[in-house]
């Protein structure tokens, strides 16, 4: 697996939101079913989420990629409720000693990984179809977020991929100087933490280098920054905002009314 | 024409260092002048075009004497300075070329309507060949610069600095940029750094030699200096070009073979074309093979493959008998490095530890030497590559020269049949150039098989003995 | 007619809690590299670790609240390290390793965590003890956050997952987080990379 990003502008319907309003759309969503522990809300929020995959111009295939490590994390939330559930309800389906899986903990399992989901695919989606460029541009002119800080941010990120490919420069370099872990975690981990050191001089140094072309460019001059591209925030970034609260709401208020919803506290 | 910059008595020490960085430096500079600043590794000359600059802020080290633009302190006219330094990654901030371009002025407050015409002017001026959209990386290295250079024309200024502009880049985009200089310039006062002086020459019509710690040592028009000084400064490591330098060519032709590539190709995951294919490729003992080739066309790659650090997708890469045999991807890390080294082109990459003697010791230790055995071969190597003095210090903090040295010699501390030079010369001076490419024949004659990836057409002429060029 | 201007004392406290390009920059590309720290850390441990009852993988915990404390170790402005952390926070988003939006709000309270260390010392104090406690801080919020979003009381057993599991959190932040932050800065300016920083300025003139 190698580092990839995607973070690119599209115009389908929704991707050519404002990168704020997306942002917010899905903040409200995943704030909402927070709140429960059932497994309907976040059932039905999967659904409409997985509905507006095509409006925002992403292939399911793509969205399979990226939310791969999610069914990793399902399967591990199972064997980590066997050993540590609170209650065991239900029929016995397997297990040692007392740690069973019951249906009870099987739904619980269900539920909380329905609700992983339902929480995590709402960013994927925003952030494959949000330029890094845009995002930092709309949050400086529609949120007053510090200009030099965005900027900042926007300019590190851009050194990612090559971060990325030192990474594997590093430890190519290692295995050419003699030091490989063959099967032993120590020494795996003692590797681990001398390319991440190597990483990070590395990573220092470019960085007050681009600081410092930065500011041969003006960058800290003190005078007012203008902006060459305007993101506009209009009728249809608010209604944007709006549905997405109104689906997170709906969604939890849907398992209220069908007597299923559990409170997170 | 006037003048318009001044130096008197100027010199600059970094927090943090002992020595001074530059000193008495006496130097005036008209308006319309084109000068080619030079001076051996250390001389400064970075941190002066820093200063001329403005960018060394007065709280990251101590000022001697005084440096004007225009008669006023760099630091409060820098919107007239333009300057463009070596690495094209580390200097452009967005991910597409307009708006690289564009921040510049957006940093300095103009009016969002006159910014993209002045954006697709500073294009046309360096003739950029693509449109604003145009992700940054995707272009070539001498593609960046000249966007590097196009960001700063943008703000129009009267001064323009060049900072070792074509270190960093291979023949093609080095010729790339320096066409865009001599196009874009205009009147605009120029000081360039540059390390490679023949090919900068028709772009200059002064030169001014530093002297490390010293001052001015030369000024005059290209002819007047380089006869004077030319072979001072050869011997002070800069890349003078009137002075020749002898081959190495060995007499006897290649040895027993040791290391093959068969057919061998390589995809990096991820990309949709393949780095390597179809390549075959015989190391032998006792020759230089030079592995030529423009960027992207693998040399990367195959050094990566040969060294046994990736394994190849298609065909094979094996070692003869006599280097063990086998497939050097196979092996254990300690046994690659008793048959195979592969220096890096960053050196940097390659150091674990935070002593100079633990790196050269590094290698036999993994190998279970015993400690007075390793002592030895780690004293001879540092006396042979003159880092003696720096057996204590902290491998990061070294010159790019003695990194460089640092790094062959760690590979050669377990004594490799093969050695594998990723761009062994890159960024080098004429001194460290010398050194290696003597070192580099003495093994060679002692039967080590050496391959180098290499853009240095000198390099391959004074040393290879055979040479293969990638497409 | 020469000016001499004295450099700025090591031990004296910097005049000036503004962040300088440099700062901003640096502490972003922290940040950017933790990102990729962490998803070298994923490939590392390639799934298996999301196996593991979830107490023992606490034990590594640390390594993800470093940005935090290191941002504050190496830039010692107010706000670095709340700003470190999150920017990793958000890297580890855009990298697909993560749990959506919440990550971005875990990372954010982590490294206000971690700041609130800082800001008792009045941004005066750089040494082990206030790594320390802003590892500490920080392996806290993240554990109490995970087990009050993730961890629910009502499905995970509190005597013998919840509870121990912020335990090992926090130590695991004070030892990797805390004082593994303060040695990584102390390595970090012995190769020159801090230079630029008060951090840097503290080891012997080369």
């Amino acid at each position: 697996m190698s580092l990839l990003v995607t973070m690119t502008r599209s115009d389908a319907l929704l991707a050519r939101r404002n990168p704020v309003a997306k942002l917010a759309a899905s903040l409200l969503l995943t704030l909402a079913l927070l709140s429960t522990l059932d497994p309907l809300a976040p059932a039905v929020a999967i659904a409409v989420e997985l509905a507006v995959v095509p409006l925002f111009g992403l292939s399911y295939r793509h969205l399979l990629r990226r939310a791969g490590p999610l069914l990793v994390a399902g399967a591990g939330i199972v064997i980590s409720l066997m050993f540590f559930a609170a209650e065991r309800e239900g029929v016995v389906l397997f297990g040692i000693g007392p740690f069973v899986v019951t249906t009870g903990v099987l739904a619980s399992a269900g539920a909380l990984t329905l609700r992983l989901f339902a929480v995590a695919l709402p960013a994927i989606i925003v952030l494959a179809t949000t330029d890094p460029t845009d995002l930092a541009d709309a949050l400086i002119q529609n949120v007053r977020a510090p200009a030099r800080f965005a900027i900042g941010a926007l300019a590190a990120f851009r050194l990612l991929p090559l971060l990325g490919a030192e990474w594997r420069s590093l430890t190519l370099a290692r295995r050419a100087r003699g030091l490989d872990a063959g099967h032993n975690p120590f020494v795996a981990l003692r590797l681990f933490a001398s390319t991440t050191f190597a990483l990070l001089v590395g990573a220092i140094r470019r960085g007050t280098r681009l600081a410092m072309a930065m500011d041969a460019r003006g960058f800290d001059s003190g005078v007012p920054r203008t902006m060459a591209r305007v993101q506009r925030f209009g009728l249809a970034d608010w209604a944007l905002i709006l549905a997405g609260a109104a689906v997170g709401v709906g969604a939890v208020a849907l398992s209220v009314a069908l007597g299923v919803f559990r409170p997170l506290l | 024409m006037g003048e318009h910059v001044r130096l008197t008595g100027f010199g600059w020490r970094h927090a943090g260092r002992r020595a001074w960085a530059i000193r008495g430096v006496d130097l005036r500079i008209d308006h319309g002048e084109r000068v080619l600043l030079l001076g051996p590794s250390g001389a400064g000359k970075s941190t002066l075009l820093a200063a001329l600059a403005g960018l060394l802020p007065a709280d990251s080290g101590e000022q001697e004497g005084e440096v004007t633009i225009d008669g006023a302190d760099p630091r409060a006219v820098r919107d007239r300075i333009g300057i463009v330094f070596q690495d094209p990654e580390t200097q452009l901030v967005m991910s597409r070329a307009g708006d690289d371009v564009a921040f510049g002025l957006e940093n300095r407050g103009v009016p969002p309507a006159e910014i993209w015409p002045r954006v697709d002017s500073a294009l046309a001026r360096v003739g950029f060949p693509y449109g604003r959209d145009r992700p940054t990386d995707a272009l070539s290295g001498g593609e960046q610069q000249r966007l590097a250079l196009a960001g700063a024309l943008a703000l129009e200024p009267t001064l323009l600095l060049l900072d070792e502009p074509t270190a960093n880049l291979d023949p093609v985009g080095a010729r790339l940029v320096r066409t865009a200089i001599t196009q874009a310039a205009g009147d605009t006062t120029l000081v360039l750094v540059e390390h490679r002086i023949e090919e900068s020459l028709p772009l200059v019509n002064r030169v001014v030699v530093l002297q490390p710690g010293g001052g001015v040592l030369a000024d005059g028009t290209p002819d007047e200096v380089f006869t004077r000084h030319g072979m001072w400064l050869a011997d002070q490591g800069v890349w003078v070009h009137n002075q020749p330098v002898t081959p190495r060519r060995s007499a006897a032709p290649g040895g027993e073979p040791l290391l093959r590539a068969v057919s061998a190709g390589y995809t990096h995951p991820g990309a949709n074309r393949p780095a390597l294919s179809a390549l075959d490729i015989e190391i032998r003992a006792s020759e230089v093979l030079a592995v030529t080739g423009p960027n992207g066309s693998g040399k990367s790659t195959l050094a990566l493959l040969l060294g046994g650090l990736l394994r190849p997708d298609s065909g094979s890469v094996e070692a003869t008998a006599a280097l063990g045999g086998g497939a050097p991807h196979r092996w254990r890390a300690a046994t690659l490095t008793q048959r195979i080294g592969s220096v890096f082109q960053d050196p940097e990459h390659q150091f674990v530890t935070n002593r100079v003697y633990d790196e050269l010791a590094l290698g036999p230790r993994r190998l279970r030497q015993p400690e007075s055995t390793v002592k030895s071969i780690v004293e001879e190597l540092l006396d042979r590559l003159h880092l003696s003095h720096l057996a204590r210090a902290n491998p990061y903090t070294l010159s790019g020269g003695e990194q460089r040295r640092l790094s062959v010699a760690t590979a050669l501390a377990t004594a490799p049949r093969v050695l594998i030079l990723d761009e062994p010369t890159f960024g080098q001076d004429r001194r460290t150039w010398l050194e290696l490419v003597d070192l580099l024949a003495k093994l060679r004659d002692d039967g080590c098989g050496i391959v180098t990836m290499t853009h240095d057409e000198p390099f391959v002429e004074t040393l290879a003995t055979r040479r293969v060029e990638l497409r | 007619m020469a000016q001499s201007t004295k450099p700025e004392s090591s031990t004296a406290t910097s005049p000036s809690l503004r962040w300088r390009t440099v700062d901003i920059v640096v502490a972003s590309v922290v940040g950017v590299a933790f990102g990729v720290v962490f998803w070298a850390w994923g490939l590392l441990w390639n799934g298996p670790a999301d196996a593991i009852p979830l107490p023992g993988r606490a034990f590594m915990y640390g390594v993800w609240l470093v940005p935090a404390v290191l941002g504050g170790l190496i830039i010692r402005k107010p706000g670095a390290a709340l700003y470190t952390e999150t920017v990793a926070a958000v890297i580890s988003m855009a990298l697909g390793t993560s749990w959506g939006w919440f990550t971005f709000a875990q990372g954010a309270l982590q490294g206000v965590a971690a700041e609130i260390a800082f800001l008792i010392v009045a941004y005066r104090a750089f040494g082990v003890l206030v790594a320390s406690l802003a590892g500490i801080l920080a392996g806290l919020a993240a554990g109490i956050f995970d087990i009050i979003v993730w961890y629910p009381a009502s499905e995970y057993d509190t005597a013998t997952m919840r509870i121990p599991y912020v335990a090992i959190t926090a130590a695991s932040a004070l030892v990797i987080a805390g004082i593994g932050s303060w040695l990584l800065t102390r390595a970090l300016a012995q190769t020159g990379a801090l230079d630029r920083f008060p951090s840097g300025r503290e080891r012997a003139a080369v």
